[in-house]
C-alpha cells in the first residue's frame, strides 16, 4: 500500500496502514498454508472442515476487507484534513 | 439423458431467455448518453454504473455457466483438489482492493478504455500494450468457447441437443439461435446489454442456489450420507491411473498444487480483458473498493455450488462427460418445472459473460491493433463501428472453435489462457506501482513466460490425453507439483528484473510516461477526471 498522494504531509507508514496491510494480506497466509485446514474433523453438520473452513474464510475475508476499508477511508480524509481540506 | 425431451423444462427455459432477450436489445436505451457512438459509450457503458450495477455485472461476469458447470464437475471427477476456487476467488478481493482503484483513476484521467491502452500510455511502447493485447485476445476466446459449451450441456439434459445420431444442424439449431440472439444484441447495446441481463441471472442462480442446497441434501439423508457415499466413491481404484479417482481432503501430496492454483488463478483473473472492463465501467473508485467488500457472497455461493458435485455422486448421477453432473442432478432432482429455471440460470449465465468478453476483445483489438498499427486517426465513431464488427467477429470464432473441436480441447485452451494471461501481470500491476521496469524487460519476461508456460503445458499427459492434459506440474527447483501459470510468472519476473538491471547498464532508451504520479490516485471531481453522465465523452477518448 504505498499510495501515497502527492504533497502528503506525515510518514508514510503509519499504525493504521499496517492494520490495513494485515488486514489484507492475512486471508492469503490463511488459505495458502493448506496443510493447516486439509482435514475431515471436526465435521459441521455433516459437512468436513476443509470445506466449511474454507467457507467461514469467505466470511472472515470479507469483515477484514471491510475493515480495511473503513480505515482507509478515515486515513484519507484525516489527510486531506491535514492538508488543508483539500477534497479527496 | 437423451431419453426425450422435457418439455416443461423447455418452456420455462424458453421463457427466461425470450426475457432476457427482449431486456438486452431494450438495454441500449437505458441510461443512454448524448453521443452513444464512442467507444466509452459502446463499451464502457458511458463509464457510468454504481456500486449495485458493477457488482451485478463483476458478478456476471466472473462467475460464470461455465464455473457453475464446472466447479462441481471437477469436485464430481475427483474430488478436494476442484475445491481450489474457493479460496482463490477469497484471494482475489484483497489484491482487486490494492490495485484495481490506481488503474480506474490513471484510466480515467487519460482516457484508457483497456489495460493495454494504460501499458502502453505508462511505458511509452507499442510493441509492450501489443503484446498484453494480443495476449488479452488469446485468452479471451476460448473463455467464450466454454460458455458455449456451458449452455450446450444444459440443452443435452434437456433433450434438445439430440443424440450422437441426429443430423448435426438440428443437433446444434439451438445453439445457433442463443448465439444469434448473443450477438444481436451486443452489436446493438453494447456493455449495457449484460449489465441490464445480469440481474435476472444473479437472481436465477441464487434462487437455484439457495434451493438446491436445503432441498437435495433433505432428499439425500443429510451432508453425513452424502460425505461418505463421496468417500465410498473416491477410494475405488481408477482402472486408467491405478490410482484412488480422488479425496475428500487432499493428501499432502496435493497441497502444493492447490495452494499455487489458488493464488495463481486469484493474481490472473483480474488479468482478463473483461474483468477490467467491468471494472472501468464503474463510476468512481469507491464504486470499486466498496464493491471488494460485498463481492464474496458470490465466492460464498460458489463454495455451496461446488458441494453440489458431491450430491451427484450421492444421488447417483453417472455421466461420462463430467460437464453433465450437474444439469443431470438438476434434471433428477427438481420437478420438471424448478429444474426448467435452473437451466435457465445456467443458460443465461452464459450470455452474460460471453457478451462481455466479446465487447473486451473487440475493445483491445480496436484501441491496441486497429488504432495503434492500422489507422491512427480512427475517430470514435470509427473505432466504434470496428469494435462491434469484431465483437461479432470474436464470437463466430468461439463458436466455430465449439462446433469443429472436441470440448477438450476448449478446456485445454482455456487453461493455456489462465497460464497466458497471468503473463501480463509484471507490465500492468508493476506498471500501476512503479516504473522501475524496463520495457523493453517487461517483453523479455513475458515471452519467456509465455513460453515456458505453453511447452510446460503441451508436456502434461492425462491418462485421456497426450498433451495439455491439465495445468500443473513439478516446479523446476522446488520438486512439488505446482500451478504452472505462477511457475511461469515468477520465472517471467525474474527475467524482467534482470534484464532491466542489464538494459539499465548500457543505458537502453526508456519510453516516455504519460502519466503522473497523481494520476493514480484521482478520483470523480478532480480536475481532468471524466464526470459521470450525460456529457457525451466524444473526443475525449484519445
Amino acid at each position: 500500500m504505498s499510495q501515497t498522494p502527492q504533497t502528503t504531509p506525515g510518514p508514510v507508514v503509519t499504525p493504521v496502514r499496517v492494520v490495513i496491510g494485515v488486514c489484507l494480506l492475512a486471508p492469503f497466509v490463511a488459505m495458502l498454508w493448506v496443510g493447516s485446514y486439509a482435514k475431515t474433523d471436526p465435521t459441521f453438520i455433516g459437512i468436513p472442515f476443509f470445506y466449511w473452513y474454507q467457507m467461514l474464510w469467505v466470511l472472515i475475508s470479507t469483515t477484514l476487507t471491510m475493515t480495511a476499508y473503513k480505515l482507509w477511508q478515515r486515513d484519507q480524509r484525516a489527510r486531506s484534513a491535514a492538508k488543508g481540506g483539500a477534497e479527496q | 439423458m437423451n431419453d426425450g425431451v422435457n418439455g416443461v423444462a423447455l418452456a420455462v427455459f424458453i421463457f427466461f431467455f425470450v426475457l432476457v432477450t427482449a431486456m438486452g436489445f431494450l438495454a441500449a436505451r437505458w441510461r443512454k448518453a448524448a453521443n452513444e457512438h464512442t467507444l466509452d459509450e459502446w463499451g464502457l457503458g458511458g463509464r457510468s454504473f454504481g456500486t449495485w450495477v458493477t457488482w451485478f455485472l463483476l458478478g456476471g461476469d466472473l462467475y460464470t455457466a461455465y464455473t457453475f458447470v464446472a466447479v462441481p464437475a471437477a469436485i464430481y471427477a475427483a474430488g478436494a483438489a476442484g475445491f481450489f476456487a474457493v479460496p482463490y476467488t477469497i484471494l482475489v478481493y484483497p489484491l482487486i482492493f490494492t490495485f484495481l482503484p490506481r488503474l480506474w483513476s490513471v484510466s480515467h484521467k487519460h482516457g484508457y478504455v483497456t489495460t493495454s491502452d494504460f501499458v502502453r500510455g505508462r511505458f511509452g511502447s507499442k510493441g509492450l500494450s501489443l503484446a498484453v493485447a494480443v495476449t488479452g485476445i488469446l485468452a479471451t476466446m476460448p473463455y467464450i468457447a466454454l460458455q458455449l459449451v456451458g449452455i450446450q450441456a444444459v440443452l443435452d439434459v434437456m433433450g434438445v441437443g439430440g443424440g450422437e445420431n441426429t443430423n448435426w444442424f438440428v443437433k446444434d439449431l439451438p445453439l445457433l439461435l442463443a448465439f444469434g440472439v448473443l450477438a444481436a444484441y451486443t452489436y446493438s447495446s453494447g456493455l449495457r446489454a449484460p449489465a441490464l441481463i445480469a440481474f435476472v441471472k444473479d437472481t436465477l442462480i441464487y434462487l437455484v442456489i439457495a434451493v438446491a442446497i436445503i432441498y437435495i441434501p433433505i432428499k439425500l439423508g443429510g451432508f453425513d450420507e452424502i460425505f461418505a457415499s463421496a468417500q465410498e466413491a473416491y477410494s475405488q481404484t481408477n482402472p486408467a491411473t491405478g490410482a484412488p479417482r480422488g479425496a475428500v481432503v487432499p493428501g499432502e501430496a496435493g497441497q502444493w498444487t492447490y495452494a499455487t492454483l489458488a493464488l495463481g488463478s486469484a493474481l490472473a483473473l483480474f488479468m482478463y480483458p473483461h474483468s477490467i472492463t467491468a471494472t472501468l465501467s464503474s463510476r468512481s473508485r469507491e464504486v470499486i473498493r466498496r464493491n471488494t467488500t460485498i463481492l464474496p457472497l458470490y465466492s460464498l455461493m460458489l463454495g455451496l455450488l461446488a458441494l453440489l458435485g458431491f450430491m451427484a455422486i450421492a444421488a447417483g448421477v453417472k455421466v461420462q462427460n463430467g460437464q453433465l453432473a450437474i444439469p443431470q442432478l438438476f434434471e433428477n432432482m427438481f420437478p420438471d418445472w424448478f429444474a426448467g429455471v435452473a437451466f435457465a440460470a445456467i443458460g443465461i449465465g452464459a450470455l452474460v459473460p460471453a457478451a462481455i468478453m466479446s465487447i473486451a476483445a473487440a475493445n483491445l483489438f480496436t484501441r491496441n491493433i486497429y488504432k495503434d498499427f492500422i489507422k491512427p486517426d480512427a475517430t470514435p465513431r470509427q473505432e466504434t463501428a470496428v469494435s462491434k464488427i469484431v465483437s461479432l467477429l470474436v464470437k463466430v470464432g468461439a463458436l466455430i472453435f465449439v462446433l469443429t473441436m472436441d470440448k477438450t480441447v476448449a478446456i485445454n485452451f482455456q487453461l493455456l489462457g489462465g497460464i497466458w494471461i497471468l503473463q501480463t501481470f509484471p507490465a500492468l500491476v508493476g506498471g500501476l506501482f512503479t516504473r522501475w521496469f524496463h520495457r523493453w524487460a517487461l517483453i523479455g519476461g513475458w515471452a519467456v513466460g509465455m513460453i515456458y508456460g505453453t511447452v510446460a503445458a503441451y508436456g502434461v499427459a492425462s491418462p485421456t490425453q497426450k498433451h495439455f492434459g491439465g495445468s500443473s506440474k513439478e516446479i523446476p527447483g522446488i520438486g512439488e507439483i505446482g500451478y504452472i501459470g505462477l511457475t511461469a510468472f515468477v520465472i517471467n519476473v525474474l527475467v524482467a528484473v534482470v534484464l532491466t538491471f542489464v538494459l539499465r547498464a548500457v543505458k537502453a532508451p526508456e519510453g516516455v510516461d504519460e502519466t503522473k504520479p497523481e494520476d493514480y490516485t484521482a478520483d470523480v471531481g478532480d480536475p481532468g477526471v471524466e464526470v459521470e453522465l450525460p456529457p457525451a465523452t466524444a473526443g475525449s477518448a484519445h
